[in-house]
């Protein structure tokens, strides 16, 4: 009783938050909503027992693409954008219903669903001790759907590739991000010396636990690049300019590293993918460790936004 | 003995909800940046306190005690550190240019 009544509660905030998200006028409203939604869905992701997902929700959902949506809102406020003209009320009849076309189809589809749902969770745990692994998420991520996660971890250098496309006339090869004084008192250098050190130890805790309990690469990526953040905030930590070799290896050894591997079960197993018997822990490991460097820095370089014009050197 | 622990509990769990309750309508309420975050960052140390506290029986164990301890820590440093950083960003947005 006392459980349905949070859930309803859960529910309403996080359709309440979705509605003042959509009826905000400014974009940092409207963000500020959405990191909110964000940690409430990732409440609710846990109220449905799914752990793994609410971590990645809070971590990259709420956290990341909410300091990422703030940059740009902070942009957008500095240097404004000639809007096109707003759409008339025919287009804005249309628009609405398409959106509500489309919720209506999603809430049908679940509703439709047979009973009891079709679930392969039956299999995953069967199959389970195959992997070595005890999480059953880390199993379908990383062996079950490891093409998914290979993807997914390209798609982020992608990501990368594509921000420092931005790069003004003048910048390319430079410092990626604008220039910060270093912070010598005050509460930010405080937080820059004292957090980064806890905060790596539990990056790496969250990482190791997530091959037998919720965890894994991309919540602890996510922790160690805010890490890195916050002392490039501080301006306790230069990064490499984008023409480093070594920072562009550090961006795309993980998803190489997976790529290898897979090539490797191709030509030993006769699968793309496919671990030898009895390596899958040691591979699944060197490949979660690798990726998880790769995609914090990542992640960080995504925040850090491409170099500006002048060159500072 | 666990009918005690539970009473704890109880008791410490809905007064760190009063303390939320206090500061989300000082946070409503108060009229300027300061006091906002005045109450915003009393009510998120005292009433996550209190509710650690009260969840520190029924953590099963020295080590999830722990990690609520330190979550409890971070969430500390967290306030102190964000708090007069708002207020520094708030007070140069107001003073004249």
């Amino acid at each position: 009783m006392t459980g349905l009544l949070a859930d309803l509660a859960i529910g309403a905030a996080i359709l309440a938050l979705a509605a003042g998200m959509v009826a905000a006028r400014s974009a940092f409203t409207a963000t500020a909503f959405f990191i909110a939604y964000g940690l409430l869905l990732g409440l609710a992701w846990v109220r449905l027992g799914a752990v793994d997902i609410a971590l990645t929700e809070a971590a990259i959902g709420a956290g990341l693409s909410g300091v990422l949506l703030l940059t740009a809102a902070a942009r957008l406020a500095a240097r404004p954008v000639a809007t096109e003209r707003a759409p008339g009320p025919l287009l804005t009849a249309l628009i609405a219903l398409c959106c509500a076309a489309v919720a209506v189809a999603i809430g049908a589809a679940i509703l439709s669903l047979p009973e009891p749902t079709p679930s392969l969770a039956a299999e995953v745990a069967a199959n389970l001790p195959a992997t070595a692994l005890g999480n059953p998420v880390a199993g379908v991520l990383m062996s079950y759907r490891a093409l998914d996660t290979l993807l997914e971890s390209a798609v982020v250098v992608l990501a990368v590739v594509g921000v420092w496309s931005l790069t003004p006339p003048g910048g390319w090869g430079g410092f990626p991000g604008p220039f910060h004084l270093r912070v010598e008192s005050g509460p930010l250098a405080l937080l820059a010396r004292l957090l980064p050190p806890i905060g790596i130890v539990i990056a790496l805790h969250i990482l190791w636990v997530g091959k037998d309990a919720p965890g894994g690469k991309f919540q602890a990526a996510a922790i160690l690049a805010a890490m890195w953040l916050l002392a490039w905030m501080a301006g306790l930590a230069t990064p490499p300019r984008i023409a480093s070799r070594r920072l562009r290896f550090a961006v795309s050894a993980g998803a190489g590293l997976f790529l290898a591997i897979g090539v490797a079960g191709a030509l030993a197993e006769g699968a793309f993918l496919a671990y030898p018997a009895g390596w899958t822990k040691a591979l699944v490991l060197a490949v979660e460790f690798a990726l998880t460097a790769s995609i914090a820095v990542a992640l960080a370089l995504l925040v850090m936004g491409p170099p500006e014009e002048e060159d500072r050197a | 003995m666990s009918l005690l622990l539970d009473g704890f509990t109880l008791v410490a769990v809905f007064a760190g909800i009063l303390f939320f309750v206090a500061g989300t309508a000082g946070l409503l309420r108060f009229p300027d940046t300061s006091s906002r975050l005045h109450a915003l960052t009393k009510a998120d140390h005292l009433g996550l306190g209190l509710i650690v506290l009260g969840l520190l029986p029924q953590a099963g164990g020295v080590l999830p005690a722990l990690k609520l301890l330190v979550i409890w820590a971070l969430a500390l440093l967290a306030g102190a550190t964000v708090g007069p950083l708002i207020a520094r960003l708030a007070r140069e947005e107001d003073a004249p240019p």
